[in-house]
């Protein structure tokens, strides 16, 4: 298991190194010359200067991305220029708000895609089936922030139910932002609903086929024991690693959601930093998240070798 | 090198000077879409899915519009209409009017040139950049599918819309640039999937055969490889299109795709948002036809997946 663990740090280092790389790079697209880009309206000449000077602009690409790289290391993202912080401090303020609709995100996926794949799977080929299905389809399809204006309109313009916008922190008031964030979850957790039902449908009938399922039914266990006592368990495992994977989904869906009802997170963070034109916001939330996104990767893989031995000879 | 397959080099260099041109060089590849037999028997497998052929049509309809837009919009969709600022659906105007009075029904039509159209294009690069290098990593291996598969896996580890937002950002908003930065986000699934069917068809007898006879590595990919892997990439290329139309409509809706006052779904969306109380209509179209967009490519690829490869069907 040791060793399984280093090969795969042995390859996730590189890869985040290699992204790291890439969103450096991003820099390079900016036209015309980056001092000036990077100060925005700024065109004071004494500033520019001093971005040169503070970013190392007037060394090669490789010396610039040594130093930024050697900063990244350090924690330290380089500063926001529009709002005078660095940017991990802003990063750290925003990223519990996004992680907390994630995983509220997450819960409405599993509660609708893993019951409604189970069911599918077991009426393979009937009404339930074709309507489950039919589901996935539409939460594939449904742009989610349209789905969030739609329900902006029915829950907060019509029936006045839910609020349209406005964030409460959970330790003001645990109500209040449970209401703020019933919608962005459900709009969020809506396309992974899909994903998860699909997964789910198709590990279910994988193990659903198997020898020993058709031994319990032999048995004489009943059809709803045979599903969730000795098939679900075993169809668990690619359920969970498949769902680490769209945590990549998640975040960037969070991007939109946020937008839709004004969630002040980590999406929001980067999609204001994007018309502020603060390049050093946009370039830390991407390499956060390609991290995060290659650690849920590490963690799914480890869970997967964690459960099956075979695995981690691969 | 055997004798055996100096002689057979031989005969391929024949080949190429015509003297062979009848003679096949090797077993014919078992490609579905080489084989007029096989081709019919895929179309009769698609017409029988009725889901696949209605989002067939669908498409099919859509592109017409788009085509005809000049001829089928009614108004033109950015001349504005003081009497119709914010105008309730009525005959003269089917979907209502939007913030400035301009026909929403000719914008839903015109915005379809966008969506499609930054479908088409961004899938196009994403594939042209990717079965390349796909193919290379694939057919080459050692260092070089090394370098491409590490370039790969740090791609995806920067989930699609995120990157496609940084890229937009650095490239600067606008619609082009919207078809730039999708079609180099999703580069990298075109790239993973090619590789893994390349490898998997060149493990084939046949290609081995190809090999001992001596014909050269790229007559190999062209004539023996490449027909056997286009069904896996076509059925991805739809499905793409179905992501790249909502990503052009995210990062119209956040304001980095089609600028104003051209009109796109996604952009349009954005501003329906700010007028949500006095006109709801302006929020209901754009987002019908983004769903419906993204829903008939979404079941033309499944259908297309399971017409191609029928030991995949669930």
């Amino acid at each position: 298991m040791l060793q399984f663990l280093v090969r795969r740090l042995a390859l996730a280092v590189p890869t985040l190194i290699l992204a790291s790389m890439i969103i450096f790079a991003l820099q390079q697209l900016l036209p015309g010359d980056v001092a000036t880009a990077l100060t925005g309206e700024e065109r004071d000449p004494q500033v520019i200067a001093f971005i040169r000077e503070k970013y190392h602009l007037d060394e090669p690409l490789p010396v610039r991305y040594a130093y930024w790289a050697g900063g990244v290391l350090r924690g330290d993202l380089g500063e926001s220029i529009r709002l005078q912080k660095p940017v991990s401090e802003l990063i750290v303020e925003k990223l519990p708000v996004t992680l907390e609709l994630a995983c509220l995100a997450m819960l409405v996926a599993l509660a609708i895609g893993v019951p409604m794949g189970v069911l599918s799977a077991v009426k393979r080929g009937q009404a339930a089936d074709t309507i489950a299905n039919g589901i996935a389809l539409w939460g594939l399809s449904v742009p989610n922030f349209w789905l969030g204006i739609l329900l902006i309109l029915l829950f907060s313009v019509e029936l006045g139910w839910l609020p349209a916008s406005g964030y409460v922190s959970p330790f003001e008031s645990l109500s209040e932002n449970l209401a703020a964030m019933v919608m962005p979850a459900f709009v969020l957790g809506n396309a992974i609903a899909a994903v998860m039902m699909r997964h789910t449908r198709a590990a279910m009938l994988g193990v659903l086929g198997s020898d020993y399922v058709r031994t319990a039914r032999a048995k004489g266990v009943s059809p709803l024991r045979v599903t969730l006592r000795h098939a679900l368990p075993n169809a668990a495992i690619p359920i969970i690693t498949l769902g680490a994977l769209e945590f990549g989904q998640l975040l960037s869906g969070a991007v939109l959601t946020e937008q839709v009802f004004s969630v002040p997170g980590f999406g929001k963070l980067m999609v204001d930093a994007v018309f502020n034109r603060d390049f050093a916001t946009v370039q830390g939330v991407v390499i956060c998240t390609a991290a995060t996104y290659i650690a849920l990767n590490l963690a799914a893989d480890l869970l997967s070798a964690a459960v099956n031995p075979k695995l981690r000879r691969a | 090198m055997s004798s055996g397959s100096e002689i057979a080099r031989a005969e391929t260099a024949g080949a190429e000077i015509g003297i062979l041109e009848a003679v096949p060089s090797g077993p014919p590849a078992p490609a579905i879409l080489q084989e007029p037999g096989t081709l019919a028997a895929f179309w009769r497998r698609l017409r029988a899915r009725r889901s696949a052929v209605a989002g067939l049509v669908i498409v099919g309809l859509l592109v017409l519009m788009a085509a005809l837009a000049p001829w089928v919009a009614p108004y033109d969709p950015t001349a504005t209409d003081w009497g119709n600022v914010r105008g309730a659906p009525s005959l003269a105007h089917p979907f209502g009017g939007d913030e400035v009075g301009r026909d929403v029904l000719s914008r839903i039509i015109f915005g379809a040139r966008a969506s499609l159209g930054a479908g088409l294009v961004s899938v196009a690069l994403a594939v042209s950049l990717g079965l390349p290098l796909g193919m290379l990593a694939g057919y080459a291996g050692g260092w070089i599918d090394g370098a491409i598969s590490r370039l790969t896996d740090a791609l995806l580890a920067i989930p699609f819309l995120i990157l496609a937002i940084a890229l937009a950002a650095f490239l600067g908003p606008s619609l082009v640039n919207a078809m730039i930065a999708i079609g180099l986000s999703a580069t990298s699934i075109f790239i993973r999937l090619t590789r893994a069917q390349v490898r998997a068809v060149a493990a084939e007898e046949f290609v081995e055969a190809a090999r001992a006879m001596g014909n050269p590595p790229w007559r190999i990919a062209r004539v023996h490889i490449l027909p056997n892997i286009v069904p896996a990439i076509l059925v991805q290329a739809t499905l793409t299109i179905a992501a790249a139309i909502i990503a052009e409509a995210s990062l119209s809706f956040l304001g980095l795709g089609q600028q104003p006052p051209e009109p796109s779904w996604g952009a349009m969306l954005n501003t329906a948002k700010n007028f949500m109380d006095e006109a709801p209509w302006m929020a209901i179209w754009p987002g019908l036809s983004i769903f419906l967009a993204v829903l008939a490519f979404n079941l033309f690829g499944d259908g297309l997946r399971d017409a191609l490869d029928p030991r995949q069907r669930t």
